[in-house]
């Protein structure tokens, strides 16, 4: 039912674990659906330098975490917020139909941290593509239950 | 990966013995005769066929003319639900079942709600158990069928199925139990539960797939179900499946043989598997009874992980399991039976189910008590809710 690449980073997750003194963090999902995502984020001059996860989910959830992980590290905020659910499931050779739902939740857990990172800038420091992004944010709000 | 292969997940089939699958061999390429038929090879076959009926009535207690083949259990319990309810018009057109029962069971009553009839669920208790007292309040003259499973088939409770029968009974209405996890597993016994109607599936009880069968005590009206040729006594039509017949007959020869033997044996791992687990892993439940509990059922939820995850990782080191969480099913809600048994979600979503037969050792106890605590402690490591919990103490 999964892919190799899907089993490969449920057994092997990449950048699992937590940042210390992360500047975005973003949760997802509930233990009532059975998925709950976290990203960490370490974000310096508009660049996710690290990103860490913990997720508390099924097989897909897992590996859609350390997949969203490894497509946004290294990258700007603007490529993150572009980030999509359809880009993490074909990174993983594709997903069941049942499971898409995990590469969405992963899409918006990558979002809701950046947004974190974004809002917790007092309004008068955000340069211009920050404040552009938090109005695009405020715009199309990312969809987050903890 | 390494060689180890251990199968746990005998509640959803069994291996094939060898002596069954020979015994069955025969009837496919040499004896291939209808039964029906009037010649030496339907003879041989019709022969074959009323020799396994009574070897499958012995087990229960039950004469051969109260035995009926089927095509598997949910045939069996849909014949047995939908037949009798459909029957007495005039008696009323109330059913009771539990809301633990199968989905063979439930989903037919569902059905049956759809159509016209008034369907009661009884709750249970924390443990799985129906209680009488719960069948005593819901049950009325209008009652046609009552159907409550004999052992669940996730977290193994045995009801007190002669209680409730005799509950049934005193209002008039039918009894039918679905025995499918309990047939082969513990003694069943028609005339010492009471029951009018009784399902179970050969596959359970390492017979083949595809074959099953529905007692229905003598005098009990229920009306037939599959429509067709005289087969079955113009009850079930349609050719008896004879090499399936056979393997189902082999099975429940081998099972009732060694049944006491196999049950003390089974018992006696799943509570070396049990002990060891609670032992193991911490925040760590037991889902249904201790003690009114089939032999060869294990199941626990383990805190703040997933189920789907960890039969994942259970597979790849060999082991074969099941789950209730939602993951599993292919809906958003985890199992019916853990929520009914009173498991909040993120609970229920942990659920691990272990099922054992005879055919396993002391020693695959050992390698999955070497192998889950750690398969646990690194889904835990990964877990958000695991470090939220670890962060309030």
């Amino acid at each position: 039912m999964y892919t190799q690449q899907v089993m490969d980073h449920f057994m092997n997750p990449r950048n699992v674990g937590e940042i210390d003194g992360a500047n975005g963090v973003g949760t997802v999902g509930n233990a009532k659906c059975g998925d709950i995502m976290r990203m960490f984020l370490q974000v310096e001059d508009g660049v996710i330098k690290d990103v860490k996860f913990k997720t508390f989910g099924c097989g897909a959830a897992i590996a859609t975490s350390s997949m969203a992980t490894e497509l946004v590290k290294g990258k700007t905020l603007v490529e993150a917020l572009r980030l999509t659910n359809k880009a993490v499931a074909e990174a993983l050779g594709g997903l069941p139909p049942v499971k898409i739902h995990c590469s969405l939740l992963a899409e918006q857990a990558i979002k809701a941290a950046v947004e974190d990172y974004l809002k917790k800038i007092p309004g008068a420091s955000r340069t211009a593509e920050e404040a552009a992004l938090v109005e695009e944010l405020e715009r199309r709000p990312v969809l987050h239950e903890a | 990966m390494n060689n180890h292969r251990v199968y746990l997940d005998n509640a959803a089939t069994t291996r094939v013995k060898p002596e069954v699958a020979a015994a069955m061999t025969p009837y496919f390429t040499e004896l291939y005769g209808n039964p029906s038929s009037v010649h030496a090879y339907g003879r041989e076959t019709r022969k074959a066929v009323e020799e396994q009926r009574a070897k499958l009535a012995r087990a229960l207690n039950a004469s051969p003319e109260e035995i009926f083949f089927t095509g598997c259990g949910t045939e069996s319990d849909n014949w047995a639900i939908k037949g009798a309810a459909a029957r007495p018009a005039k008696k009323g057109r109330h059913i009771i079942t539990s809301a633990v029962e199968h989905h063979a069971v439930l989903h037919t009553c569902e059905e049956l709600g759809k159509q016209g009839f008034e369907v009661t669920y009884l709750p249970v208790t924390d443990q799985g158990l129906v209680q009488p007292a719960a069948l005593a309040a819901a049950v009325r003259p209008d009652t046609t069928v009552v159907s409550i499973m004999m052992a669940n088939n996730e977290i193994g409770t045995i009801q007190p199925v002669a209680e409730l029968a005799a509950i049934a009974h005193e209002y008039g209405a039918l009894f039918h139990t679905d025995a499918v996890q309990a047939v082969g597993s513990i003694p069943v016994d028609v005339k010492a539960l009471g029951v009018d109607m009784l399902s179970l599936s050969a596959h359970k009880f390492h017979g083949p797939k595809g074959i099953g069968a529905l007692f229905i005590k003598k005098g009990t009206r229920v009306d037939t179900f599959m429509h067709g040729g005289a087969q079955e006594r113009g009850r079930r039509a349609g050719t008896e499946n004879v090499p399936y017949i056979v393997g189902m007959g082999e099975a429940i020869g081998l099972a009732a043989a060694r049944l006491e033997e196999n049950s003390k044996r089974v018992r006696g791992m799943r509570d070396r598997l049990i002990d060891g687990l609670l032992d193991r892993i911490p925040e760590i439940r037991v889902n249904g009874d201790r003690e009114q509990r089939l032999p060869g059922n294990v199941n626990v939820s383990i805190r703040y992980v997933e189920g789907e995850s960890l039969l994942l990782a259970l597979d790849m080191k060999g082991i074969a399991a099941s789950s209730g969480s939602a993951c599993t099913s292919g809906s958003l809600d985890p199992s019916h039976v853990l929520l009914a048994i009173g498991l909040p979600h993120e609970i229920a979503h942990g659920s691990l189910r272990l099922s054992l037969s005879d055919e396993n050792t002391d020693a695959e106890m050992d390698y999955v008590l070497e192998e889950l605590p750690g398969i646990v402690a690194r889904l835990r490591e990964m877990s958000p809710l695991y470090a939220d919990a670890v962060a309030v103490r």
